[in-house]
């Protein structure tokens, strides 16, 4: 059976840096990658970042994978890129089993596995929500920046959290226009910094409104939104209707946790995270030993923290399994550090309280 | 429905990959998945509900939500939007659950 000391499940921005700070510690690295390259949703990411200069901050995620790749690339000699390859199983006694180009399948024994799936979109129930043309606002995303493709002519947008305000914008960059962007929240969730820039583009936003329906007979023609009430009770009489042959869901994610459930992790709903978590002890292990999760698998966040707990599952893993990385102590500091100043506004507080929900102490383990 | 102009990226000159929609010759440009391809073609319809029949376009774009089905040069439930387009497939709209190859 193939082997290696740490299998990491996921090449986006929370797996690379898993690897590299694994790699960085003297352990033998595979990353495992159902997509053909790797960089994650990075990749289609074409807006700067927030965050400190640490986490690339007015750097576009586009061109962080490319950061981050050369960093990968000085430990060539340990580090195994495995592509197109899906992990397919995870079990409770660490092995792996895969599913190369959906043909060849086997299993791999690691010491030690960072499972950092990331996470997929919500949906939204309304009548005739399953109407192609109805797409994820990570889907056009994904269409018009990695493919060059325009998910159609005129566009509703559904959701006003930072996804939403940023792929409105991005639509328009590709040429679509967007005739409006909705929320059923009574104010807008995005940064204010993103909100003004679409509104200034002249996007109306509508909050306290929701979808009622989808019309279209093989594909979406027009959609109906209607007002809710304080209590997200839908208004009669206030539809409102929109000709579009585009609707972006962007209703927030779910963290991508099969792996983890399916090798036996014990789970929790936590709303604050998004969906079911695995309970984790500081170190980011999981309560299976030596399974450990970093990024969105174990709460949905945003990229820059999934970089910085790559890092520190990288090289939390490394040390179990007696690879511990010479300045240790300092760089675990150093990221819990920045990982506090990325939480500490107040989208930020209802991460840490998320996360004092799942961890677990050694103490009284 | 390509993107011609943008303020970031390039999406430089792309070549032409000849392929088959429901026996028709297309065109999609290399580096598109199957997805993409027939998206850029006008194309949203990529399968049927498997009870009431009702018409299924892509969902999320990265392998997760099986949306996005067809038959694929005779191979059922391919995931076209992550699947390489490659000259000559030939590519069909799926209307039942396939079967084993």
């Amino acid at each position: 059976m193939k082997t290696t000391d740490i299998a990491i499940v996921g090449g986006g921005p929370a797996g690379l840096c898993a690897a590299i700070s694994a790699a960085s510690s003297g352990a033998r690295v595979s990353i495992i990658e159902r997509n053909n390259s790797l960089g994650g949703q990075l990749n289609k990411q074409t807006h700067m970042f927030f965050g400190s200069e640490k986490q690339y901050a007015a750097t576009r995620g586009i061109d962080i994978t490319g950061i981050l790749l050369n960093e990968i690339k000085k430990y060539e000699d340990r580090v195994e890129i495995i592509n197109s390859t899906n992990v397919v199983g995870l079990y409770e006694d660490q092995i792996i089993t895969l599913m190369e180009n959906e043909s060849k399948y086997y299993k791999m024994k690691p010491e030690a596995i960072i499972v950092a799936t990331g996470a997929y979109e919500k949906f939204l129930s309304f009548s005739n929500n399953d109407l192609p043309g109805i797409y994820g606002a990570g889907a056009v995303q994904t269409l018009m920046n990695i493919y060059g493709v325009k998910p159609g002519k005129r566009v509703l947008m559904v959701g006003a959290g930072n996804i939403g305000l940023i792929v409105s914008y991005q639509l328009m960059q590709a040429g679509v226009k967007v005739v409006a962007i909705i929320d059923a929240a009574p104010k807008i969730g995005g940064y204010l910094v993103h909100a003004s820039k679409v509104r200034r583009m002249g996007i109306p936003i509508y909050t306290s409104h929701t979808v009622k329906e989808a019309i279209g007979s093989s594909e979406l023609e027009k959609a109906v939104i209607w007002q809710v009430d304080g209590n997200f009770q839908p208004i009669p009489n206030t539809e409102t209707i929109f000709d579009v042959d585009v609707m972006c869901i962007s209703v927030g994610l779910s963290p991508l946790n099969e792996l983890l459930s399916m090798a036996g992790c014990e789970m929790k709903y936590v709303s604050f995270l998004s969906g079911f978590v695995p309970y984790r002890y500081s170190n980011y292990e999981t309560t299976i030993s030596n399974i450990f999760t970093a990024g969105d698998s174990c709460g949905i966040e945003e990229a820059s923290s999934a970089m910085v707990e790559g890092y520190l599952a990288g090289l939390h893993a490394a040390e179990k399994i007696g690879k511990r990385h010479p300045s240790f102590e300092e760089r675990v500091q150093d990221y819990t550090s920045q990982l506090n100043n990325l939480r500490s506004g107040p989208e930020g507080r209802h991460i840490l309280s998320g996360i004092n929900q799942i961890e677990r102490r050694r103490d009284y383990a | 429905m390509r993107i011609e102009n943008h303020p970031i990226l390039d999406f430089g000159n792309r070549k032409t990959i000849r392929f088959y929609f429901e026996g028709k010759e297309i065109e999609g440009l290399e580096g598109d998945t199957i997805a993409s391809a027939l998206h850029a073609n006008g194309v949203k319809v990529l399968g049927e509900s498997l009870f009431k029949h009702r018409p299924r376009g892509f969902y999320c774009a990265i392998g997760n939500c099986s949306s996005c089905l067809m038959k694929v040069n005779g191979k059922s439930n391919v995931k076209t939007c992550v699947t390489m387009l490659e000259e000559g497939d030939k590519v069909e709209i799926q209307k039942d659950k396939g079967g084993l190859e």
